[in-house]
């Protein structure tokens, strides 16, 4: 999966997408996985980087992160390839 | 840099709440960075907040209305162009433009007064009503139309526009329709207001986009700078908008305005639907109200008018800023009674 082209993302968590002119916030964990999607990381070591910055277990992390994604998804932030 | 003086006429100053272009159109003139624009303002009437905005405007003529016809027009030209040389003259009323299409070759001749419109016949093919064969001609997917001159015809429509369906006015205005009585009601709503015959469109949902665009009249387009409306009037204005990064949208409007070999500013209204396909919805024949945006995103479209009116060539604009934002504000002009009286009594102020 991987974050839109030209898709701005702030440190303080703000989302401009240039296509839409939609603009969104996220907190401090949203940012946290949208730089990781932005590095290209793959899910699984989004999950695993989530697991270990917010000591969670395997089902939270991974319910969180699933619920997340199809977020950004529908917001057409991110894409499939 | 030395700037170049200029005259330049505008229409348009109703800077209300369902704005006229004039002053935006003003502002980018004002901004220009090689020209040194005097402007002359054309009213209509004697509250368009425009006429007395002293900083933008130097110097007002009202003008007779639009259905006086072209020869009073013109007569009124003449007047004005002997108190003030004008260089260019840009008309920012949809109403207008018909008398002023008409007559830009005698303002030219007679006046040396430069006007930048599109002909007659590229004019009339983008009327609404004309919407399906402009759409086909110029290979861009439009709304499935009818024109209507009779109620009864909804009717007959209903099996292939379907509700919600949309009840169009020929010049202005457009109603959604859920059913047939509220298809109906608004059929005569817009007859009694814009005359026969009524637009019976498609109701095409998704995102509504807009382009302000320019076009030299010889088939490239100068610039185009793509929005999206964040905040809507009841009259359904733009109040605040964002430029938009789209490229297929604005691949599209190029290919409109490069095909039509259009011929001056004009504002393009999509509806981008969920599976990204771009419909037009209207092609509207002057700069849009929120022209201005173009200038704050690196494209001055007033100022490139006013060029190619007065004969330059005029490098088309490759590139602006997305993200850019513009937002309305209303403000109280205080103005003395003697102000509303010159013009009210002289025509001019």
């Amino acid at each position: 999966m991987k974050v839109r082209k030209n898709i701005a993302i702030s440190e303080n968590g703000f989302i401009f997408n240039p296509l839409t002119g939609d603009s969104f916030s996220v907190n401090e964990t949203g940012v946290f996985i949208l730089q990781k999607l932005k590095e290209e990381e793959t899910i699984e070591a989004i999950l695993q980087s989530l697991m270990d910055e917010y000591e969670l277990d395997t089902y939270t992390a991974e319910k969180d992160l699933n619920d997340f994604l199809s977020m950004l998804k529908s917001y057409q932030l991110i894409t499939n390839d | 840099m030395t700037k170049r003086k200029v005259t330049v006429a505008a229409t348009g100053l109703n800077n209300i709440d369902s704005p006229g272009p004039g002053i935006p159109v003003i502002r980018g003139l004002k901004e220009s960075e090689s020209l040194d624009v005097r402007i002359i303002g054309l009213s209509y009437e004697t509250l368009e907040p425009g006429i007395y905005m002293e900083d933008l405007v130097d110097k007002v003529y009202q003008l007779p209305l639009p259905t006086a016809g072209s020869s009073v027009l013109k007569e009124r030209l003449r007047y004005i162009a002997s108190q003030e040389k004008i260089d260019v003259l840009i008309p920012n009323f949809d109403a207008e433009l018909h008398n002023f299409i008409k007559i830009q070759d005698d303002l030219k001749k007679e006046l040396n007064i430069a006007t930048f419109l599109p002909s007659q016949v590229i004019f009339d093919e983008r009327q609404k009503s004309e919407l399906g064969k402009f759409g086909e001609k110029y290979g861009v997917k439009v709304p499935e139309s009818q024109m209507i001159n009779q109620v009864m015809e909804i009717r007959k429509l209903e099996e292939r526009l379907h509700y919600p369906m949309v009840i169009k006015g020929r010049y202005y205005d457009a109603y959604i329709a859920q059913t047939y009585e509220q298809a109906t009601n608004f059929f005569y709503k817009v007859v009694a207001k814009w005359g026969y015959p009524v637009i019976v469109q498609e109701f095409v949902t998704g995102t509504e986009v807009n382009v302000t665009a320019i076009g030299d009249g010889k088939g490239t387009c100068i610039g185009a700078v793509a929005m999206r409306k964040l905040y809507i009037t009841d009259k359904g204005k733009a109040w605040s908008g964002i430029s938009l990064e789209d490229d297929e949208l604005l691949e599209i409007s190029k290919k409109v305005i490069e095909n039509s070999k259009w011929r001056g500013g004009c504002e393009l209204e999509f509806i981008k639907t969920k599976n990204d396909e771009y419909y037009l919805l209207e092609m509207n024949p002057r700069f849009p109200a929120w022209v201005y945006l173009a200038n704050g995103c690196g494209q001055n479209h007033p100022e490139a008018l006013v060029k190619m009116a007065l004969g330059e060539e005029v490098q088309p604009f490759t590139e602006y800023q997305s993200g850019k934002m513009f937002i309305r504000y209303s403000y109280d002009l205080i103005v003395d009674i003697a102000e509303f009286q010159k013009i009210s009594t002289t025509g001019e102020k």
